[in-house]
């Protein structure tokens, strides 16, 4: 029963990762001109002679002579088999230009998301046990402020504060000489010295949110008449917090994951370009700039496919912890 | 009094709750006992005080309440020494050893006192895993052998069941199988039927009888019914505003009621022994002035005899039954299957049946809210103008819309609570353009002034209402425009007992002076068989015996009455419930019904046979009218 869930719902990813490429081919396209275009009025304004032969060959190669529906098929095709295209503005193709980025955006994204996980669950409970306490007040106050604070503000105060009091640059994700240098544990031990500053700064707001919701539902399960039940059999208090109210709120937080995902992804990029992280944000916007189709497309398909990879196991998670939804097939009414 | 001899002895319990300015006193000064192996039944209305006492005897107060007094729980494990509950640290070790394995909870509502989210099994066995150690197959086999005792047919397969796979009564099993999972020596019962249908409720008085008996518990009762209180009790205690009014035993009480109120709570009941035009006595009766209602007073029975007839009404709900995989078949279910009745004009009609019997959807489809599948409804005017109910438009529509109104169940959620009473009385004036301003507002005074209300209450609010007054706005409501027919949908059911006497009496008076026509609703046979002149019971979608009240009431035919009349607990000790009739009844229990009653999967097979006299009863269509005879 579950297992066909599960592939129903794979099956189900292709179509919309169908649509959702297609989109963003269209959106790519809607822009008039080409990077070629772009490149040439960049060239001729510098007073630099331009090479058209070049230029019509490079355009023969990538299909850009060709109407666009062929294209479209030619860029699928492509990344069905590994193949993301060509950057042009770097002169590369996609994949090598990403690399590294990518799994060092992931790196943030999971490092964000666990330290976001870890701090609001914690917080949460005690806020909405203890309501109205001096505690709840205080961690709601701090709460509201990381909401308030904008990311990428709080970067530039982290910088400044870091800078003056302790004379140390806190941007990047690692010492400059590690890069483009092949893994080694030098390299990751810079990497975690560097990274524990973006993972703070991208995790305040959603720490803060989660903090906030979780509270919120917690406190309406712990009014149910279920928990006064778990008392009457003689709990532990704490126990039955956790065994019952809790594992109700679960339900918001695990609906949450489709969405996290390709947040904290794409709200990282201003602190990154303000942090200059090498993550793949500030890449995105320039590819977006200079129309560099290729490389701009594929990051588009990446967060798309973060999304639908997170609707899918939070849909999974949550038919395996609600038996309600896993037993009762669709809604009844 | 020899306290070794009670097993739970409440002292001088003193229970009040912080509120924003001051002291909310619960409960004042309350003494009462329970006896080992005895039920004591904790009698009293909403907001008396007899759900906190409870909650202090298991340590569950909540933490705005503060409590004075001893509650001295007599362990007979350890006799001799009796521990003062009160004095225990909150939610300490000391009070958590007794909750769950000595002291037993059931609570009323069965649907959402159980974690939706954990196994029937799961939740069963928690108390047996938290005091006892048990491994886990002893769990297992202890909880099966727990769930089998409460009724299970098949306690393994129930074991791994989520809550919601279950009904309402089969849920309260559950509780009272997870509460006397360990044994405990005291049952403390918080209404434990009040939610539940009739029939339901006598099986699980039954059962909670026998467990009692079997293990050898005491129980404290806790309800405001006195009937469940006569069938089921040793010692009655009567609570009113957190004070304690009368104690004894169960004998003395019902025989010989020494306070007024308790006096007072017994008149106030319908009991079906009642004489025809006998009155029940309310607490505080409400004075009617119809009178002021100008216009409407003492219509003679003008027009056709039949004020509304109702042909073959069909209403099938789709239930989307979808498994993972896409698959959607859709299974109808026949909330109201082929109804045909008529309303006279002036008479009651009273509609009794079971949760989920259609009875609602019927009433909602004679006001047209709900349209059914096929089916006729007609309403015949005082000129004898039939109007099709269920496809009039523009000023048929309009006029249809005046002449039958409603009064609905829940007076908490039918009043607009960001609209001052003056405001929901004349909107109906409004919508229907009655009058000038001055006009709609001295009908409106004139309405309030009827329904026993003055009018300083114009400018107030829902909320500053009781719930009886609320229902009285809503009687209010839906007299404004001056309707033939109203549609009462349970109106009394969410209201205390000595509230219920006087919304009834209400409207049975209005009914007199204005010459109404009522189609009453209700599952409480006592309340249909006060108000309504003529009965229809209706039970799976369909109306099985239709007839006048005595002739219903005096000689039931079909099974499915009998078991309902029979399933009634009377607060009366010389009348027990007879608990062998009411078992397997119900909707459910179509299969031990006399063969001619049974449609047996054949959609057509039955029809309504006339026993003469206005008496109808579904039975199948070869039936011989006399064999159906009582």
């Amino acid at each position: 029963m579950m297992m066909r869930y599960i592939l129903w719902r794979i099956a189900a990813m292709i179509p919309t990762l169908l649509i959702i490429s297609a989109l963003i081919f269209t959106i790519i396209e809607l822009p008039p001109g080409d990077y070629f275009e772009s490149y040439i009025s960049e060239l001729q304004a510098q007073g630099e002679g331009v090479d058209m032969q070049e230029i019509e060959e490079l355009r023969a190669q990538y299909g850009f002579d060709k109407p666009p529906i062929l294209r479209y098929f030619h860029w699928v095709g492509g990344m069905l088999t590994g193949d993301f295209g060509y950057s042009f503005e770097y002169q590369l193709p996609v994949n090598e230009v990403v690399g590294d980025r990518l799994w060092l955006t992931i790196l943030v994204s999971f490092c964000t998301i666990l330290v976001t996980w870890l701090v609001a669950f914690p917080i949460g409970i005690y806020s909405a046990t203890h309501q109205y306490s001096w505690g709840d007040y205080g961690l709601t106050f701090l709460g509201l402020l990381g909401i308030a604070i904008p990311n990428f503000t709080l970067a530039l105060i982290l910088m400044y504060f870091a800078n003056i009091w302790f004379g140390i640059s806190i941007g990047h994700l690692m010492d400059q000489k590690f890069l483009g240098e092949p893994m080694s544990w030098e390299k990751a031990k810079s990497i975690l010295e560097h990274l524990w500053i973006p993972v703070i700064i991208v995790g305040t707001a959603g720490t803060a949110g989660m903090i906030r919701r979780l509270r919120a539902n917690l406190l309406d399960e712990l009014q149910k008449q279920y928990v006064v039940t778990a008392r009457a059999k003689g709990l532990h208090p704490f126990r039955a917090l956790i065994k019952y109210p809790l594992r109700m709120s679960l339900n918001f937080f695990v609906a949450d994951i489709g969405s996290i995902l390709p947040q904290i992804i794409s709200g990282a990029e201003i602190t990154a370009i303000v942090l200059s992280l090498e993550t793949t944000g500030p890449m995105l916007i320039k590819a977006l700039q200079s129309q560099d189709m290729y490389l701009a497309g594929s990051f588009l398909m990446f967060l798309a496919f973060l999304t639908v990879i997170g609707m899918l196991i939070s849909d999974i998670a949550l038919a395996f912890l609600d038996p309600r939804i896993r037993l009762q097939g669709g809604s009844a009414k | 009094m020899n306290s070794g001899a009670d097993l739970l002895r409440i002292e001088q319990l003193g229970i009040a709750f912080k509120m924003m300015g001051g002291q909310l006193e619960a409960v004042r000064n309350a003494s009462l006992r329970v006896l080992p192996g005895k039920v004591t039944a904790l009698v009293g209305e909403s907001g008396s005080g007899k759900s906190v006492i409870s909650q202090a005897v298991m340590g569950i107060l909540p933490n705005t309440a503060s409590a004075t007094g001893r509650i001295l729980f007599c362990d007979p494990e350890n006799p001799g020494n009796p521990i003062d509950i009160l004095s225990l640290p909150r939610d300490g070790k000391a009070i958590r050893d007794l909750r769950g394995r000595r002291l037993g909870k059931i609570f009323q509502e069965p649907m959402t006192s159980l974690s939706p989210l954990h196994t029937i099994g799961n939740q069963v066995g928690e108390a047996l895993r938290i005091h006892e150690p048990v491994s886990k197959a002893e769990t297992r086999d202890r909880v099966e052998e727990m769930l089998g005792l409460v009724g299970f047919a098949n306690p393994a397969r129930t074991r791994e069941m989520y809550p919601f796979e279950l009904s309402g009564g089969m849920r309260q099993r559950t509780m009272i199988a997870m509460a006397l999972i360990c044994r405990p020596s005291l049952l403390i019962a918080d209404e434990p039927t009040t939610a539940l249908d009739v029939t339901i409720q006598a099986q699980i008085l039954q059962l909670l009888r026998e467990l009692q008996a079997k293990l050898n518990m005491a129980m404290l009762l806790i309800t405001h019914d006195l009937g469940v209180v006569a069938n089921v009790a040793d010692e009655v205690v009567v609570i009113y505003r957190g004070e304690i009014m009368e104690a004894g035993p169960v004998e003395t009480i019902f025989r010989r009621p020494a306070h007024p109120y308790l006096k007072g709570l017994m008149a106030a009941v319908p009991h079906f022994d009642m004489k025809p035009g006998e009155r029940l006595k309310a607490l505080r009766e409400i004075p009617v002035n119809a009178d002021t209602l100008i216009g409407k007073r003492k219509q003679e029975r003008q027009g056709p005899e039949i004020l509304l007839s109702v042909r073959n009404v069909i209403k099938t709900y789709g239930t989307r039954k979808s498994s993972w995989f896409g698959k959607n078949t859709a299974a109808g279910v026949r909330a109201v299957d082929d109804v045909s009745f008529d309303v006279r004009r002036g008479e009651c009609l009273g509609i009794v049946g079971e949760s989920g019997c259609g009875k609602s959807t019927l009433s909602k489809i004679v006001m047209r809210a709900v349209t059914p599948d096929s089916g006729s409804v007609t309403y015949f005017d005082r000129d004898g103008k039939a109007i099709d109910v269920l496809s009039s438009e523009g000023n048929d529509l309009k006029t249809l819309r005046t002449k039958i109104q409603m009064v609905f169940q829940d007076p908490v959620s039918s009043l607009s609570p960001r609209m001052t009473i003056q405001n929901i009385l004349s909107e109906p004036l409004e919508i229907h353009d009655r009058g000038s301003a001055q006009e709609r507002k001295e009908k409106v005074l004139r309405l309030v002034q009827a329904i026993g209300l003055d009018q300083s209450a114009l400018n107030r609010y829902p909320h500053s209402f009781s719930g009886g007054q609320r229902q009285r706005i809503g009687i209010a409501r839906a007299l404004a425009l001056g309707p033939d027919l109203m549609i009462c949908d349970e109106p009394v059911s969410a209201l205390d007992v000595s509230v219920q006497a006087q919304i009834l009496n209400l409207l049975k008076d209005l009914q007199k002076e204005l010459g109404l026509t009522y189609f009453f609703i209700s599952h409480n046979l006592a309340v249909v068989d006060y108000m309504a002149d003529r009965i229809a019971v209706m039970c799976g979608g369909r109306i099985v015996e239709l007839a006048p009240r005595e002739t219903l009431m005096r000689s039931p035919v079909h099974p499915y009455t009998k078991a309902l009349l029979a399933a009634v607990p009377f607060p009366d000790l010389d009348r027990p419930l007879d608990f062998a009739a009411v078992q397997a009844c119900g909707a459910t229990g179509t299969a031990s019904w006399a063969a001619q009653f049974r449609a047996d999967n054949d959609d057509n097979a039955l029809a309504a046979a006339d026993l003469g006299g206005g008496h109808i009863v579904l039975a199948r269509r070869n039936a011989d009218v006399r064999e159906l005879q009582p």
